[in-house]
């Protein structure tokens, strides 16, 4: 592992792979989770979700609901219309039905919502909600959706006259097709990504407490961006936002899936405010995962033109995703599908263009995110599938075939067709390290011996560049929001400091990472530093925390206000050692008269100082705040390799090795990164494997708990080999880029070109994830095999 | 987990339980590990009227060696079978595969087979074992050939006022050997398809007694007759147990849905019965 340690342990500053300060509490069942928290005079909300996937409401009986010993009231879409509030905003640009009013547009969607004095009476009355439903045929795939007469799923919407959701297209489609025209070789793939979940182990919730004197909201939510929240509260319920707080207490986990509002935040905010009491609600398992915001659903063809020697020329993508009832997704405003044109990857591309549309279905709506980086894990999955289908076509091995078209060290920054200029990178040197400690030519010759017997050994490689900390806000806003975020540093007498940040972890460790950087900017123990975030009273404002995000943007804002306070902490101890200021050295620990290393003071006494001994015309105290608008994307990137055994007469196959090099620049605590780094190939193992949500030709969702909604355990995930390289980001203020979702992003293409590399020489070219045991029979037995 | 009003009544005798449920009626439902029935619970697709808790009773927990058979109590977990070094043949092969950990410590065997979910493991290990189910009723014991208690999906031949207090498992004696192979998704998924086999080889190494029996292949979980009656009479062979697969397969009736296609479950049928019964077929030869 690289060193890049500049303080000593008792510091604990950038590079020290130091404990996670949060986990003893959350270990130890002292965290704070939304259902822990009661108020005096709490009642609870239960949801009522239809049952099915396409019908208009005729009416809705709440007498029995009502008349449930604990139920005080039951709000519907007629109840919220009054108040103005049947619909709302997405962060698309779309609108979203809070409570049903005219039809049902997918199961699960909400319908109506009990409120009761306990969470049994709550549920009891939502059984007895008694709906009317006529039935409508249920349109379940875009490919229905945009046929010809096929029924208007958004029928309420003002010049809405087909299931079209939006249209993008991106690139130079002129430049793009004369390559194509001329060139040696194209070679295709279709293939869908399909509906994941991100899942989280706790389920999203709300507690809601409108104060019905002073109007104060104290809104408790599952939130991973909890001053964007606070904002979109204000505009949609038109409450004044100086009278709305958001607490995002301890979250278990989010992946993408906090970030959007959803309805029962709305109406349990509404019920508060209309009771006069605090409302709770906490979403059940069921209700997650088939109602709230999923990942994917991305149907793709790509093409490459190539040169018979395997140069790739130009890429041409069509793209059609599957938005389900309404277009939610948390996404920058000017890109219609997210970053999804990152998808030329790590590769030098001449030409591309990338057309892109939605389509509307009787599906829950969201595709937002799960642990994408605005979907970058379809554009990645694509361009490696590619690759793998280009080396198999052209009969070039597919790490030969990367080498031969990496963007090179030198040609950074690199400007890519579509318009991403990456920071850094040495692609050639990953993907090289990865090949050499999996023993590439090895098992290449493996391989060979195998298949002469009978056996089938895959090898997989995917090597991808993620683009990541939205970012510059010249480009990049969220319902028009700029994408910036902020730190801010106060250090007390005593030298202690607490540091209050704009974004909000959901497990990803900042209490822990964002005080070494203020270690290692300051000389401030870690230990001494205590981290504030989620609470929009009590913290600066921030976009909060998704896409990787939080290092690239909240962590440079923190550097920089780290920064703003060693200097005048420089200033203060010029005063005390009687020097002038630009004499001043700092060390890791203290600060020095340049040439007398034993002429010092420390940071605390500095920090002592600023409240006690100040030099003429200084302003006391040692705080400050700083909003960084990131000069550009980080691009991290990885080189993974994925060995498979394949059992031809069941299809099962085996992981016997993965070996994944990442990466991220300059890591902070290389041990948060490895686990960051071990939950995202995990997720990369489960899409590829097992996971996904699906649905029957009547729109019900299969998958609506985790026996049928996969995720994986120890047990069944394979052992990762973790390996790095450290390319800095030129323009972070430590060089660091955001890794959160890079193993996400970059695994699942390995995991399944390994099974097709596998079955390469029976012709096998595609097999669609999840890379089931029947699909991988499936296509041994049509291949002949 | 808000599960619909119920009644609980925890049980210190076999007796007074079955009175409370005879008592609650057909909504009364007998509370042992509780694995399958409290999840359903949760999703309120199970709304008892009535728990008869018999967890506290004593006496149920244990396995005993008796007249050639084990004799598992109702209160014998999947985990004290994993753990019991006194099992062997197919009923040690399966018990690690049973649910994951956690079900494993709470979920009783009994309880499994009274549930006859055809995608529970233990009702094809039973099947194929020829073991039998012992019920209590007011008026004393019966017990059941494990064929005639699975009745249907989710459906077992208890009367109202009767409990699962044991199962008969006959213990395999001289040169025999079973295995149990199960293709799961996850860990803690139901199989995708199971296979139990039971051989028993005559003293000239033919096979003398042989048991198939198959997991979530079918409506309930079902033996292969004709796979069975083509081993009886022969000697072990590579070939003779392709064959047996391929009958096993035929006898296998599975459907389409998110784990795989009928087809290539029919497959996997085959190929898992010829690897179980060559695996009991190394462990009768040993």
């Amino acid at each position: 592992m690289t060193d890049t340690t500049t303080t000593p342990p008792e510091i604990g500053g950038v590079g020290h792979s130091v404990k996670r300060v949060e986990d003893a509490r959350l270990i130890e069942g002292q965290g704070n989770f939304l259902d822990d928290i009661a108020l005096p005079g709490m009642l609870h909300m239960a949801l009522v979700r239809s049952p099915v996937a396409h019908a208009r409401i005729n009416g809705i009986d709440t007498d029995a609901a009502t008349a449930v010993d604990g139920v005080l009231a039951v709000v519907t879409g007629e109840l919220m219309a009054a108040h103005g509030l049947a619909w709302m905003p997405t962060l698309s640009g779309d609108t979203q039905a809070v409570l049903a009013t005219d039809k049902v547009r997918y199961q699960g969607q909400e319908v109506a919502a009990v409120i009761a004095t306990d969470p049994y009476a709550a549920a009891d009355g939502a059984e007895l909600v008694d709906v009317d439903y006529e039935m409508l045929d249920a349109i379940t795939t875009p490919q229905q959706s945009l046929a010809e007469g096929a029924a208007l799923i958004r029928d309420e919407k003002e010049g809405q006259t087909d299931n079209l959701a939006y249209t993008w297209e991106t690139g130079d489609e002129a430049a793009t097709d004369a390559a194509f025209a001329g060139a040696d070789r194209v070679v295709s793939l279709t293939t869908h990504y399909p509906r994941s979940h991100p899942s989280p182990l706790e389920t999203c919730g709300i507690v809601a407490d409108v104060n019905s004197v002073t109007g104060q909201a104290t809104i408790y939510m599952t939130s991973q961006a909890p001053h964007a929240h606070r904002t979109l509260f204000a505009l949609v319920a038109g409450l004044p936002e100086q009278n709305i707080r958001i607490i995002s207490p301890d979250i278990g986990g989010g992946f993408g899936n906090k970030v959007p509002i959803y309805p029962g935040y709305v109406v349990a905010t509404a019920a508060s405010l209309l009771i006069g009491q605090p409302v709770k609600w906490v979403e059940t398992r069921t209700g997650n995962l088939i109602s709230t915001g999923f990942g994917r659903d991305y149907y793709m063809t790509g093409e490459l033109a190539l040169t018979n020697e395997g140069r790739i020329q130009a890429m041409r993508v069509d793209m059609l995703s599957d938005q389900g009832a309404f277009y939610s997704d948390a996404q920058p405003t000017r890109y219609r599908a997210g970053l999804f044109h990152v998808c030329t990857g790590s590769y030098d591309f001449p030409h591309a263009h990338i057309k892109c549309r939605g389509a509307f279905t009787n599906k829950a709506p969201g595709g937002v995110a799960y642990r994408c980086s605005f979907r970058i894990t379809e554009a990645s999955y694509l361009i490696e599938r590619l690759m793998q289908t280009a080396a198999d076509e052209l009969g070039i091995d597919p790490a030969e075939l990367r080498l031969r078209n990496f963007i090179q060290p030198e040609q950074f920054p690199y400007e890519t067709a579509t318009g991403f200029v990456y920071d850094s990178g040495d692609y050639p040197t990953a993907l090289r390290k990865a090949l050499d400690a999996a023993g590439y030519d090895e098992l290449r010759a493996e391989q060979a011996a195998a298949r002469a017997e009978g056996r089938l050994v895959g090898i997989g490689i995917a090597h991808f560049t993620e683009a990541v900390g939205a970012g510059p806000a010249h480009t990049y806003d969220i319902a028009g929001l700029k994408m910036i975020d902020s730190a801010e540093l106060r250090v007390h007498p005593t030298g202690k400091a607490i540091l209050k940040l704009g974004v909000k972890t959901q497990g990803q460790g900042h209490e822990t990472t964002f005080a070494q950087i203020v270690a290692e900017e300051t000389g401030i123990p870690a230990t001494d530093i205590k981290v504030i975030h989620g609470d929009t009273d009590d913290t600066p404002y921030g976009l909060g925390t998704y896409a990787s995000r939080s290092t690239p943007v909240g962590g440079a804002a923190t550097a920089m206000v780290a920064r703003k306070i060693a200097d005048k902490a420089r200033h203060i101890a010029a005063h005390l050692l009687e020097a002038a200021p630009e004499d001043i050295e700092r060390d890791a620990d203290k600060f020095h008269v340049a040439g007398s290393p034993d002429q010092a003071v420390s940071i605390q006494d500095a920090a002592f100082a600023a409240y006690t001994n100040l030099p003429e015309g200084m302003e006391y105290g040692l705080e400050d705040v700083t909003y960084y608008n990131p000069p550009n994307l980080t691009f991290p990137y990885g080189s993974y390799v994925v060995v498979v055994d394949v059992d031809p007469e069941t299809g099962v196959w085996k992981v016997r090795r993965m070996v994944a090099l990442d990466d991220c620049g300059v890591r902070i605590n290389p041990m948060i990164v490895e686990g960051q780094i071990h939950g995202g190939l995990t997720e990369g193992f489960a899409m590829s494997s097992m996971q996904w949500i699906t649905f029957d030709d009547d729109g019900n969702c299969i998958g609506s708990n985790f026996m049928d909604y996969l995720v994986p355990t120890a047990w069944e995930t394979p052992r990762f080999e973790l390996l790095e390289t450290v390319t800095p980001s030129p323009h972070h203020p430590i060089g660091a880029k955001g890794v959160g979702e890079s193993a996400t992003v970059g695994s699942p293409a390995a995991f399944v070109n390994a099974v097709v590399d596998a079955l390469a020489h029976l012709g096998v070219r595609n097999i669609d994830m999840p890379v089931l045991p029947d699909r991988v029979w499936e296509a041994i037995d049509s291949a002949g095999g | 987990m808000l599960p619909a009003r119920f009644d609980y009544v925890a049980a210190s005798s076999v007796e007074e339980a079955i009175a409370a449920k005879a008592e609650g009626g057909d909504e009364a439902r007998i509370l042992a590990g509780g694995q399958s029935l409290l999840p359903m619970m949760k999703l309120r697709f199970a709304t008892p009227s009535k728990l008869v808790d018999i967890n506290r009773i004593d006496g149920l927990d244990a396995i005993r060696s008796h007249n050639g058979h084990w004799h598992v109590g109702a209160l014998v977990r999947h985990a004290d079978i994993a753990a019991s070094g006194a099992v062997s043949g197919a009923v040690a092969s399966a018990a690690p595969w049973i649910a994951d950990p956690l079900v494993r410590n709470l979920g009783t065997m009994c309880g499994s087979v009274a549930h006859c979910d055809p995608e529970g493991d233990w009702n094809s290990v039973l099947l194929a074992t020829g073991a039998e189910v012992v019920a209590q009723g007011p008026s004393g014991r019966r017990t059941i050939a494990i064929g005639d208690f699975v009745q249907d999906f989710f459906t077992n031949s208890l009367a109202e006022d009767e409990m699962v207090v044991a199962l008969h498992i006959p213990v395999p004696s001289g040169r025999s050997g079973g295995s149990y192979q199960k293709l799961e998704r996850k860990v803690g998924d139901y199989a995708t398809v199971g296979v139990a086999a039971h051989l028993e080889l005559a003293a000239d190494g033919t096979i003398s007694a042989a048991g198939v029996a198959m997991t979530s292949v079918a409506p309930i979980n079902r033996k292969a007759t004709d796979a069975e009656a083509l081993l009886v009479g022969n000697a072990p062979s590579v070939e003779l147990f392709a064959e047996a697969g391929e009958a096993a397969a035929a006898a296998a009736d599975p459907r389409d849905d998110v784990r795989g296609s009928a087809r290539w479950k029919r497959r996997v049928v085959a190929a898992f019965t010829r690897r179980a019964l060559t695996a009991a077929a190394e462990q009768a030869q040993a």
